[in-house]
């Protein structure tokens, strides 16, 4: 397990374009809000904390495709099949590693973009705890997502298709903590919540991914 | 004799064909009568005016919405549980008439909404979990229309459809959380059996609702025939091309 942990990790690092793009596209979201809005300070304070959820969201998003895509085209995907080590181990590996190399990074770098937008000072903690609690569990719906479409050709779009509708509960969640936590209400609620659903994925999902792979090498 | 045995394509499909011209009459005579009844010979509301009659067709297709992603994920068991191949195709041919269903409830809502709220749209938990549940129909039949391999796009469209309910009833809770609700309560609570909907009313709202169940039921059975003509016909031209 840590032998893949640690092979996927270097992958996604080595083979660039996937560890850095998340966190530039993330930086140019953030840029684009400004743009569309307006500068009025008040405005962009009052839409932080949305826009940093989504923007995670969104770049969360767009490294999915590479979960399995590139281990499928070589044939790796087959190996690690019939390895010792069962599919559900598998898929939360890859879950961890896509977490570690783009919900980490979205983590770190969102106080500064936080700077940007605006965002008030008290709302700064809960953002991260949130972050930090609710982007695990869009790593794990995520590889689930790129498991059902691990077979099908030019599948990215059908993946944010399935994929977004699943990311509701953690968003509004999510995203529920930041604003209160600006606007100085107790937000422990739904950051329970979100550590919930985080939890309840880490746990329940792997088996989910797990047989949508198989039924998906099966099919070739 | 067991429920099973309709599994049998061969059975389903007599059993189906002479059922279907039944059901299909008593779905069109059943909507007929809600409709027509309820449109043109119940009074006004007093406060609403004859707007509330689109009420009618609102809440019998809000209502399928609902079951026919219930009524998707039982044949989804059934598939991934048994292998039963019309239980596959059933929830295949079901999930399109859902998201018309769908799109029917928030149509007739945004209608009725202009005049009585003021907006064709609100961020309300009823109309946003709505909203989310056509994503749902959406992205499942994407993915039926997505893998060539038809056993492994039922495997995988059941799988979504678990999964997604769970997601589906979670977001609908995540969504009273984080807004307060403009839609009024369930005029035909079922559990408590108290109706805030007079007799005049109610009516020809039940035979509606009904009549909608037997149009979904005749509906569903058509395109499951469709399928299953479908799959045979695929099996015939595959012998040919190796004969």
């Amino acid at each position: 397990m840590k032998a893949l942990l640690i092979r996927d990790l270097r992958l996604a690092i080595r083979a660039g374009g996937g560890f850095g793009l998340g966190l530039s596209f993330f930086l140019i979201l953030v840029t684009l809000v400004p743009f569309g809005v307006g500068p009025d300070a008040e405005v962009l304070a009052r839409i932080a904390p949305g826009i940093l959820w989504v923007g995670s969201l969104l770049a969360c998003l767009l490294s999915l495709d590479r979960i399995f895509a590139l281990d499928f085209e070589d044939g790796s995907l087959d190996l690690l099949a019939t390895a010792p080590l069962p599919m559900e181990g598998t898929v939360s590996i890859k879950a961890l590693a896509h977490w570690l190399t783009t919900g980490l990074p979205l983590v770190v770098i969102a106080p500064l973009l936080g700077l940007l937008l605006n965002l008030p000072l008290q709302a700064y903690p809960w953002m991260i705890l949130s972050l930090l609690a609710g982007t695990p569990a869009l790593s794990v719906i995520g590889t689930f997502g790129a498991a059902l479409t691990v077979g099908v050709k030019r599948g990215g779009l059908l993946l944010s298709l399935l994929v977004l509708p699943l990311y509701m509960p953690t968003l509004i969640f999510g995203a529920e903590t930041v604003r209160r936590g600006a606007e100085g209400l107790p937000t422990t609620t739904p950051l329970l919540m979100v550590a919930g659903i985080t939890m309840g994925c880490v746990a329940l999902m792997p088996f989910a991914s797990a047989a949508a792979i198989r039924v998906g090498l099966k099919g070739q | 004799m067991s429920l099973w045995e309709y599994a049998n394509p061969r059975k389903f499909m007599a059993l189906s064909g002479t059922v279907l011209p039944w059901v299909t009459g008593l779905a069109a005579v059943l909507c007929c009568v809600g409709v027509v009844w309820g449109f043109f010979f119940t009074p006004d509301d007093f406060r609403m005016g004859s707007t509330v009659k689109i009420i009618y067709i609102h809440v019998p297709s809000a209502m399928m919405a609902i079951n026919i992603w219930v009524m998707m994920l039982i044949t989804s068991l059934i598939w991934l549980v048994r292998r039963h191949h019309v239980s596959a195709l059933a929830s295949k041919a079901a999930a399109p008439i859902g998201l018309i269903m769908t799109v029917i409830a928030l149509a007739t809502g945004a209608i009725w909404g202009k005049p009585m709220w003021g907006t064709y749209w609100a961020w309300d938990p009823r109309l946003t979990s709505f909203l989310i549940l056509f994503l749902f129909y959406l992205g499942y039949m994407a993915l039926w229309e997505a893998i060539e391999n038809k056993d492994t796009a039922a495997d995988l469209t059941a799988v979504l459809c678990l999964v997604g309910s769970v997601f589906a009833l979670l977001s609908r809770y995540a969504v009273r959380f984080w807004n307060q609700g403009l839609h009024q309560g369930t005029s035909v609570p079922v559990a408590t059996g108290e109706r805030t909907v007079a007799d005049v009313f109610f009516v020809p709202l039940a035979i509606s609702m009904v009549g909608f169940g037997v149009l979904f039921l005749a509906l569903v059975l058509q395109r499951t025939r469709t399928e299953v003509r479908a799959r045979r016909l695929q099996a015939l031209q595959a012998r040919e091309r190796m004969g």
